[in-house]
């Protein structure tokens, strides 16, 4: 730390900021808050929140698949009338395999996971005061909050909520009469997600805004941490994306409400034609997957992001190919808008289509195994430090990798079409996306909880919670494998009736599974009962518990409004001069100029230092554009 | 800090980018999104009219004339922001009142295009669907230019009272980019229909 008071002469001459003196009210400072941190936080309570009722609601939906002659007496008081005679609703059954869907896809793994992250660390990692609009980040909290109560209340209602499945197929989903989920359920489920998209969208020009706009002095793209390039790709995938499932929801409205038959054709009732003629249901689902696949990406760049950061600092080794890093995320960004098709290699595309979709969505391995490539040859040779966070973010390279295996199986659009809507898919997301995003989210919490709440969450919890989560989910998610292969489909609510008693022999393996999803279910209240016992309890953090090069760690334990207390540091290096050669220090933050560390210089180093007086010099140009 | 100074500072770009302002920055940035969401509606327009069965008509001559009012009001627009630029504040609000007052009368004559293909019995529901898909472009065009208009009556207003000049002038700046932007997807939704009937 010695080295950080080189050049921290000078910098509290300046009455820099009007903002941070005067007191906040409780609901400014808590509720309606414009800082960046506090929103963050709210992002991260309410994605827990979320997190807890799709899980529940998936241990209902597992107890069917893997006791289907249970009594489900017991669950009468939570679920009311969709008990009957000691079972599950079959349409409740899909039902819950939609909200859970809905929920962690949306709610968890994108407003959760980027909602929290990008706002607490993008003005953080890059310097600044805040993001660029306190209050747009605001709103789009609360449109995040308004769209969470409507989703909610859409559980209680009698009819209950969407049930067409995530993705909401349309005739299904357009068709009030379809199916007792696609009356008021639906009308629900669009108006949540209509403000669900105008939140995600303020939230991510927000982040895209920041990034280009106030990083500090010095910290140009080539010196931002991967996260931050995560973040910022992840934000532009949901600019492109997201307007376009707008656009896709409106018209499934105008179908609903108005009686258009956008995506309505030849539709036969109980024997009796309706009359909307002309539609494409196979147009909706083209809308969909483009932003679907993005989706699946604006998931899991967050995660991969994180994890860079996390092993890097906890490998105590330069992050292997920065550059390679930050070009296969370019890459994924890029081609995950063109291969939105190899969800619908079933739906009757002309063949030759359906080989270019797959010679793209091949593609996409490349980039991804460069990014496992990496993570790994960080670690290799690494004085690995075994922290929580690091735990996670390896069982994320872990995950990451068995689940993109099956990728490029279901890639093949000839081997696709024997596993489409089987579980082999529902295994395939689960690891890649599902899991491996938790796994980043968690990776995340252990990470910065100390920058959070100013406290480190407890170790050893951390450690019995990642080993009970990590073989959890691969019990539960490996055997979805073969039972797919066996073709098991999705969204059933009973196999057993399936394929003369051939189904029979999976009956004990699908019970495996939900034991196994119940105990990795279970296991979580370790991390709720650590996360909230820590906030207040937990042992205080120091300034930089990881040492870790990065600019959060050089505010003070619990940043204020405006995060610095004096002038933001300028920036003189990448973030992962970590064991560098020469230095006393195995760690050299990223506000260190190079005049400071002459003994560790690389040559060309030597040659910047000459820039950093410059560096210094932009304070007035940086002070200025926080005045408007 | 002098132009030359900043002129020698060999970074990435720093110099640039914080001098930048983020406002209107971002509207460019909704600009983007809202941009997808018509690109997503014309390919689908595209996805569908290929799968055949495409009842083709002619486009009431009246969108012509819309084009031609909208392109007038965008070009007030763009001699209001010069004024507002040169604290001409008369022009301003001439300028400015003109472009409302036009994009006003845009939105009647979509209005009135509506009831000439109602005329041709062609409605938004239960005719057709190509009928369907023109309704859906125009009207949510239009329900932008709605929010256009709202975001122009502000400039307008706040052009009469001219209380604090900066302020103004990035307020009509962007208030001018909106209103451009929604005349060049006028334009581009117009000659989409036009050749894509
Ligand atoms: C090597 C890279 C990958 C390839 C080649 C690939 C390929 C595919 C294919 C072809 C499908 C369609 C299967 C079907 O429905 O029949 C699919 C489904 C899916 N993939 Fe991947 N994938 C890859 C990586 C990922 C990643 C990284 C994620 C998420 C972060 C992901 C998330 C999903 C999801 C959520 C689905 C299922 C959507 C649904 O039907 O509900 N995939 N993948
Ligand atoms: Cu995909």
């Amino acid at each position: 730390m010695a080295t950080e008071t080189l050049h921290a002469i000078d910098t509290h001459a300046h009455s820099h900021d009007e903002h941070e003196h005067h007191e906040l009210g409780f609901v400014q400072k808590y509720i309606f808050s414009e800082d960046h941190k506090t929103i963050a936080k709210q992002y991260l309570i309410s994605g827990i929140i979320w997190a807890f009722f799709g899980g529940a609601m998936s241990i209902i939906f597992r107890l069917q698949l893997g006791f289907p002659n249970m009594d489900l007496t017991w669950l009468k008081p939570v679920l009311g009338q969709w008990i009957v005679e000691g079972k599950l609703e079959k349409e409740f059954y899909l039902a819950l395999v939609t909200m859970h869907g809905t929920i962690m896809v949306f709610f968890v793994l994108t407003a959760g996971l980027s909602g929290t992250f990008s706002n607490f660390l993008i003005p953080l990692q890059i310097g600044a005061r805040d993001m660029a609009s306190g209050f747009i980040n605001m709103l789009s909290y609360w449109f995040f909050f308004v769209a969470s109560v409507i989703m909610f209340a859409s559980l209680f209602i009698e009819t209950g909520p969407a049930s067409g499945g995530w993705v909401i197929y349309p005739p299904l989903s357009a068709l009030p009469q379809a199916m007792p989920g696609s009356g008021l359920g639906m009308t629900l489920w669009l108006s949540s997600m209509a403000l669900f998209i105008v939140s995600q969208l303020m939230g991510g020009i927000n982040y895209i805004c920041t990034i280009i706009n106030l990083r500090t002095r010095g910290m140009s793209f080539t010196k931002l941490p991967l996260t931050i390039w995560a973040f910022f790709f992840t934000a532009i995938l949901g600019l492109l994306s997201f307007p376009v499932l707008l656009s896709a929801a409106l018209l499934l409205i105008f179908d609903r409400s108005f009686g258009t038959s956008f995506y309505l054709s030849e539709i036969y009732i109980g024997g009796e034609a309706l009359p909307n003629v002309g539609g494409s249901a196979i147009l909706y689902q083209h809308l969909f997957w483009f932003l679907g696949h993005p989706e699946v990406y604006i998931v899991l760049l967050p995660a991969l992001g994180i994890t860079s950061e996390i092993i890097a600092t906890n490998s105590r080794k330069p992050i292997f190919g920065y550059r390679a890093m930050i070009g296969s995320l370019m890459g994924i960004t890029l081609l995950a808008f063109i291969v939105w098709a190899h969800h619908m290699f079933v739906t009757g595309m002309n063949p030759f289509l359906g080989s270019v979709f797959m010679f793209l969505t091949l593609i996409i391995a490349v980039p991804s195994a460069v990014k496992a490539f990496n993570y790994i040859t960080t670690l290799w040779r690494g004085n690995i430090i075994f922290t929580p966070a690091m735990l996670f973010s390896i069982g994320l390279v872990s995950l990451f990798i068995s689940g993109g295996l099956t990728g490029i199986i279901l890639g093949n659009s000839a081997l696709d079409i024997n596993l489409h809507d089987t579980y082999f898919v529902v295994a395939h997301f689960h690891l890649v996306m599902g899991a491996a995003s938790f796994f980043g989210l968690m990776a995340g919490v252990y990470h910065w909880f100390p920058k959070m709440f100013g406290r480190i969450m407890n170790k050893t919890a951390g450690y019995v919670h990642f080993w009970f989560t990590f073989v959890g989910v691969y019990c539960v998610f490996f055997p979805m494998h073969y039972i797919g292969l066996a073709g098991f489909p999705r969204r059933y609510y009973s196999f057993t009736a399936l394929g003369n008693g051939r189904m029979e022999a999976f009956v004990d393996m699908n019970m495996f599974i939900s034991i196994a999803a119940i105990i990795t279910f279970t296991a979580q209240a370790i991390f709720t009962v650590n996360f909230i016992y820590s906030i207040f309890k937990g042992k205080r953090a120091p300034q930089n518990p990881w040492s870790s090069n990065t600019l959060e760690w050089t505010t003070p334990v619990v940043p204020g409004h405006g995060n610095w207390e004096g002038e933001i540091p300028a920036v003189y290096r990448w973030p992962y001069d970590y064991s560098k050669p020469g230095s006393t220090t195995d760690f050299i933050p990223q506000n260190v100029p190079y005049s400071a560390t002459l003994e560790s210089n690389f040559p060309e180093e030597n040659e910047e230092i000459a820039k950093e007086k410059e560096i210094e010099g932009l304070l007035d140009i940086q002070n200025s554009s926080y005045n408007h | 800090m002098t132009q030359e100074h900043l002129a020698n500072i060999n970074l990435d770009e720093p110099e640039e980018t914080l001098s930048m302002n983020p406002k209107k920055f971002m509207l460019w940035l909704t600009i983007v999104s809202i941009l997808m969401m018509f690109a997503g509606w014309t390919s689908g327009y595209l996805v569908r009219k290929a799968e055949g069965r495409w009842h083709e008509f002619e486009m009431p001559i009246i969108f012509w004339y819309s084009t031609g009012i909208l392109l007038i009001s965008s070009i007030f627009m763009f001699f209001a922001v010069r004024a507002a630029k040169n604290n001409n504040f008369s022009t301003l609000k001439i300028a400015i009142s003109i472009t409302f007052v036009f994009g006003l009368g845009f939105l009647t004559t979509q209005v009135l295009g509506f009831s000439d293909l109602i005329k041709n019995q062609l409605y938004f529901a239960g005719s057709d669907v190509a009928a369907s898909w023109l309704y859906a472009l125009i009207g949510l065009h239009a329900a932008h230019v709605i929010s256009g208009l709202v975001v122009l009556l502000i400039s307008l207003i706040s052009s009469f009272r001219f209380t604090n000049e900066k302020k103004n002038l990035t307020r009509i700046q962007l208030c001018a980019t909106y209103w451009h932007f929604l005349d060049i997807l006028w334009l581009y939704l117009f000659l989409f229909l036009y050749f894509n009937r």
